[in-house]
């Protein structure tokens, strides 16, 4: 069974639709990317899978169950963390984590979760003392106490240094070597790459691509050849880059020059993304 | 009932922590009546023929219960809402009613420790004696406790927005407050205070505080009082029912 099944979800707010139509699974242990622009639908299919908000059509089933009738028990086996840090100011780390720790029949121990999430310095610190980015690894951290089987995860790593970014990614890979299944939305295309086993592309509440990163970048794009000729910059792209590079490498010989700054780049995920959202 | 104990336990830690708040909810009313108990304590109020300061003793217990159970728990109420912890809270398997029963009997713990100071003071600075009544007390500050919850939570509703809660919530109860009668007799008022006190809870709830104390009534021969301060808690509550949300009013 499916850990999340979406088919046919329609979600309007008045005249605005935020989602028409989408459908995806997704199975045990898979960590699954929604990306997308502002206002795609991430947040608004996300809160319909956790349980906050109704579909107007379609069905929903996460953890085999509707989220709008599902109980404490199937809360149990859930953990959320939201787009925006909600944190109680005025308590510490390791507080904020028990707190949130005596919610579950079997949680987490809260000082193995400070430690997980990079926060074991400041496990006594006060959360209004922390900075946005320690802030949202404390959120993380919350969404983990109840040690869940499905994480929802809508961009978890907003605001964080780069380090802070490689620790969090390491903690979601920790979580997948664990077989959790996890749902994460996010802007930043390196960490879908990094993270998602799948990911779908959504734009406008549709689902415009979906499949393995690297699916998602093989095939239709072009890579990039770039190099100087005569001091200028020359972007090309070419869907056959072992002959064109072999092209133009031989005239480069033949007339005894260089290839200035000679790069070759595969498409990106961002690459992809930005082709496909674009409007 | 794990749960319920865990969160009172959590609700207590976050109330005595937020120094702010608890200065505003919990020692405002205290301060007051030192303040205003020293300036008139010994006086006569002469529409009652009573000593001030047991009759002030026991408006201040009125104003403690708005200042605590309404001001105070719609302010926090929209705080969390608004900031999103109430929409994580309602992720995680803590049953909301038992959320909500917590908060009150949390609430109620502040406003008990409250009226037990207030009623310390006065004993050992204004000399009013202690309440001869405390079970009838204890009854009364229950129903104040509940029904002024009720109506705070109702009126999380109408705030809009965190900035804004203390604005709005203010605005409702210090006039509230004042106009009730619980540093005055409402009795002195002019006709059109009296007309608007007349319907006001907290004017009822100042007046089954005074009755018990002061008066040395039994809770049951207020039955008026009480009905009054009930049906008010029932309009909060229906408010609640409509107003109330998990999620912030932008989310």
């Amino acid at each position: 069974m499916s850990a999340v099944s979406v088919q046919g979800l329609h979600k309007s707010y008045g005249d605005v639709t935020a989602v028409r139509g989408i459908d995806f699974t997704i199975e045990p242990g898979e960590v699954f990317g929604l990306l997308g622009p502002n206002g795609a639908g991430k947040t608004t299919t996300v809160e319909i899978l956790e349980g906050y908000r109704k579909p107007d059509d379609g069905t929903v089933e996460v953890l085999g169950l509707d989220p709008q009738r599902a109980g404490s028990a199937w809360r149990e086996r859930i953990g959320v963390m939201l787009q925006s840090s909600s944190l109680y100011p005025n308590l510490t780390v390791l507080e904020s984590l028990r707190v949130f720790a005596g919610y579950y029949a079997r949680p987490r121990d809260a000082e193995e979760v400070a430690i997980l999430v990079g926060l074991e310095e400041k496990r006594d610190a006060r959360v209004r003392t922390l900075s946005g980015g320690q802030q949202r690894r404390l959120d993380l951290g919350i969404a983990l106490i109840g040690d869940p089987e499905l994480i929802f995860l809508d961009e978890p790593t907003t605001g964080f240094d780069p380090g802070a970014r490689r620790t969090a990614w390491e903690t979601i890979r920790g979580l997948r070597a664990l077989g959790k299944t996890i749902l994460l939305t996010t802007h930043y295309l390196d960490e879908a790459e990094q993270l998602a086993d799948r990911v779908a592309v959504l734009r406008d509440g549709v689902i415009v691509r979906e499949g393995t990163p690297s699916e998602l970048t093989g095939g239709a794009v072009e890579t990039e050849i770039r190099y100087l000729r005569d001091g200028e910059p020359v972007v090309e792209r070419t869907r056959d880059a072992t002959r064109r590079l072999n092209e133009l490498t031989s005239e480069a010989l033949a007339r005894g020059e260089e290839l200035g700054e000679l790069e070759v780049r595969r498409p990106t995920l961002e690459d992809v993304y930005l082709e496909l959202t674009a409007e | 009932m794990r749960l319920f104990v865990h969160e009172v336990r959590t609700e207590q830690r976050l109330f005595w922590r937020n120094r702010e708040a608890a200065f505003f909810t919990f020692f405002l009313p205290i301060i007051f009546f030192l303040v205003f108990g020293s300036i008139y304590g010994d006086s006569t109020i002469t529409k009652e023929h009573i000593r001030a300061a047991p009759f002030l003793e026991a408006g201040m217990i009125g104003y403690g219960v708005a200042s605590t159970a309404f001001a105070g728990l719609a302010i926090t109420m929209v705080i969390r809402r608004e900031s999103g912890v109430l929409k994580r809270i309602r992720a995680t398997p803590l049953p909301p009613a038992t959320y909500l029963l917590a908060m009150l009997v949390s609430t109620f713990i502040v406003f008990l420790i409250e009226s037990a100071l207030i009623i310390a003071i006065g004993r050992l600075l204004f000399s009013v004696a202690l309440p001869d009544r405390p079970f009838s007390l204890l009854i009364a500050l229950a129903i104040g406790a509940v029904a002024f919850a009720a109506m705070g939570l109702g009126l999380t509703g109408y705030v809009r927005s965190a900035e804004g809660s203390s604005a709005v919530v203010n605005f409702v109860y210090l006039p509230m407050a004042i106009i009730s009668g619980t540093f005055f007799t409402p009795k002195e008022y002019p006709s059109f205070l009296r007309a608007i006190a007349d319907v006001l809870p907290l004017t009822y709830f100042t007046k089954l505080t005074r009755d018990v104390m002061v008066r040395h009534h039994h809770l049951w021969s207020e039955t008026g009082s009480i009905a009054i301060v009930l049906v008010w808690g029932v309009v909060g509550l229906v408010a609640a029912i409509r107003g109330f949300r998990w999620q912030p009013r932008e989310g």
